[in-house]
């Protein structure tokens, strides 16, 4: 179990470290699904099988083949990979990665000194979800829901077509 | 819906009918006699070619499949090479609508299939048979008023004899 | 015997059923399409053509193997593997008999199989966009629509099945089957799985990532060889799969009287293999608009309803 988690876990930070040094955007994309991929697998490992299905169903499945479908329609082509490949210019990705580091570094020190390591490994299947789900969070579940409802009419305003067929939101 | 259903259901139900398949190499479909297919030239029933080097069917060609000499012997027009091009052939059949004599015709016969295309090209040899296909009574010399060995203007089928322009009565 | 020995058994036998039977399928949907369309189909090479298959794969493996030269080589190779891949793995979870089968008790098996399909929405999409060329993304952003609206139906679907029998183990949900087939109470939801499965294997009559007449065969236009090869028979497993998944979530998998349970998965599999045939002997694609159409306002309300009334009748009678 240790060695799946470990090989997983390293897969997702190459595939990570891969999604941000990509100029072409559906390379980078199908890397960040490799790593969603891998994520899952963290998950399983650590003893969490229906977030683990859930995170290739929702984020691998469905959202990342929405992002490559965008990327498609887009079209960028071969400048677009051009002018992405100058931006990665040192000078832009130095900041950053000095401030990932830090949080890394940070990260690294507190599980090595504390026991945060240890995750108990107990499985939490579909009913354990759904009952903490309905159960202590279910005012969480019901805002997120609003969210998300408010969200479904807000695109369907925006992509609504009158009569003549010209989408009438957006101005 | 449920038409999509019904369809199906009728789809289904197409298993249990007959085939409507014929094994071909085995089994040869049925050509009817005036089928377009492969053509030939044919002799009269005296065993001459009916061909008379018109150029007819070379122009009612609408692909320009069909190339021909004309010679001439004793009186009588022949070709002297016919020559059918069938990797250009559409087997429309205008040949044999625009011959006069009904040597050009097209028979129920379509396996003419070559490795090498230039052996599509005919020529008049394996183009001319030696019977006289679909009319086996007809013979152009016989009813035309042209004068051949053997036979003088006015002797042909119900044709009067030629005009005296010499003498005085009508 | 050993279980190690026992579950490599398992996992190579399934694979070579799998792979041998999608081959085969080429011969039979061909055989079938024949007979429904008062033809005889393929019946020269072997005994009634049962070798047309042996011929077809010498000559695709023949077939020039071209990556276009404007094609983005690395993912043009990778899309035709990620079909074959999720989909085999897919049948991971299936649970061919009570003792067959790989992870036919994984606790997770609906949402594993609903996550294989919908990653194999990737293969077509990818297909398309690698391609470079404009029928070929067409195709695969229909895919891509396609796919992922009627994935969301599918699962939807498969709902009502999970909620009667209480898990998402495949296994379970066939022995709970033990006394009345899922197919009488989830009538519904039966029909909403068939014809998204229909939709998610690209199967006509929802074949329009294809659309052999608007897009010049669609995602796989530039493929050839094996690649396409590899389209072709991911395209078969997905049915197998799909027909698969029918009986097992709907008509009790491997249960039934007299014969051998492994003979009852398979007469069942076939039922429903047949029927994907059928539907491509019989029925025209629609319009690209109409099939979103009727996904989202046909589908969605009536999986929709099938949940909320299974939910009711449930907590009513239990």
């Amino acid at each position: 179990m240790n060695i799946t988690f470990y090989l997983a876990a390293t897969i997702a930070v190459l595939a990570t470290v891969m999604v941000i040094t990509r100029a072409n955007g559906v390379h980078a994309l199908l890397y960040l699904v490799v790593s969603l991929l891998a994520i899952a697998l963290v998950f399983y490992s650590l003893g969490a099988p229906f977030a683990a299905a859930l995170e290739v169903i929702v984020y691998a499945g469905a959202i990342m083949v929405l992002f490559v479908f965008v990327v498609m329609m887009l079209n960028l082509g071969e400048i677009a990979a051009v002018r992405e490949a100058q931006w990665m210019a040192p000078r832009i990705w130095i900041g950053p990665s000095i401030l990932s580091l830090i949080l890394t570094a940070q990260l690294a020190y507190m599980l090595v000194s504390n026991e945060i390591g240890n995750t108990g490994r107990a499985v939490v299947d579909a009913r354990a979800v759904g009952l903490a789900l309905y159960g202590p969070y279910l005012l969480c579940v019901e805002l997120a829901s609003m969210l998300l409802l408010a969200a479904l009419v807000g695109a369907y305003r925006l992509a609504e077509t009158g009569r003549s067929g010209v989408i009438k939101g957006g101005h | 819906m449920l038409s999509s259903i019904r369809t199906l259901w009728y789809t289904f139900l197409h298993l249990f009918h007959r085939s409507e398949t014929v094994q071909y190499p085995e089994e040869m479909p049925y050509l009817a006699p005036r089928y377009r297919g492969r053509i030939i030239l044919s002799r009269d029933p005296d065993g001459e070619e009916r061909c008379v080097s018109c150029y007819l069917c070379a122009v009612a060609c609408p692909v320009d499949c069909i190339s021909l000499q004309k010679t001439e012997e004793d009186g009588r027009w022949y070709p002297e090479w016919f020559r059918i091009n069938f990797s250009r052939c559409i087997f429309c059949g205008f040949c044999e609508e625009a011959c006069p004599t009904y040597a050009i015709q097209l028979t129920p016969d379509f396996e003419m299939s070559e490795y090498e295309r230039h052996n599509l090209i005919y020529e008049k040899e394996d183009l001319l048979i030696s019977g006289t296909g679909k009319y086996p009574d007809y013979s152009f010399y016989r009813v035309a008023g042209l004068a051949i060995p053997g036979k003088d203007k006015g002797d042909a089928e119900r044709e009067r004899p030629p005009v005296d322009r010499h003498g005085l009565l009508p | 015997m050993n279980p190690i020995v026992f579950g490599l058994l398992n996992i190579v036998g399934i694979l070579l059923a799998l792979v041998i039977g999608a081959a085969l399928l080429t011969w039979i949907e061909r055989r079938l399409l024949g007979f429904w369309q008062d033809r005889r189909g393929p019946n020269r090479v072997g005994p009634f053509g049962s070798l047309q298959v042996v011929a077809d794969m010498i000559k695709i493996l023949f077939k020039q193997d071209w990556i276009p030269p404007f094609a983005d080589p690395v993912v043009f190779v990778l899309a035709p593997a990620v079909v074959m891949v999720t989909t085999l793995m897919a049948f991971a979870v299936v649970p061919v008999t009570a003792s067959i089968g790989i992870a036919g008790d994984m606790n997770i098996g609906v949402l594993f199989f609903l996550a294989m399909t919908s990653l194999s929405a990737y293969s077509v999409v990818l297909a398309g966009w690698a391609s470079n060329n404009k029928y070929s993304l067409l195709g695969g952003m229909r895919a891509a629509a396609q796919m992922v609206s009627y994935e969301v139906f599918m699962g939807l679907a498969l709902l009502g099945v999970v909620m009667l029998s209480g898990s998402f183990s495949l296994a379970a949900i066939v022995r709970a089957q033990s006394g009345l087939w899922f197919v009488v109470p989830q009538f519904l939801g039966f029909v909403v799985f068939v014809i998204a499965g229909i939709a998610e294997t690209h199967r006509l009559p929802f074949d329009l990532p294809e659309g052999e007449n608007e897009l010049g065969a669609g995602f796989h236009t530039e493929y050839s060889s094996m690649k396409f090869g590899m389209f072709f028979v991911g395209e078969y497993i997905g049915i197998v799969l799909i027909s698969a998944m029918i009986a097992v979530l709907f008509f009790g998998g491997w249960q039934g009287p007299l014969l051998p349970p492994i003979v009852w998965f398979a007469l069942k599999t076939g039922v429903f293999v047949g029927f994907f045939i059928l539907l491509r002997a019989a029925l025209p694609r629609p319009r690209y608009d109409q099939l979103m159409a009727y996904g989202w306002k046909l589908m969605l309300p009536l999986s929709l309803l099938n949940v909320a009334l299974t939910g009711a009748v449930m907590l009513t009678h239990w």
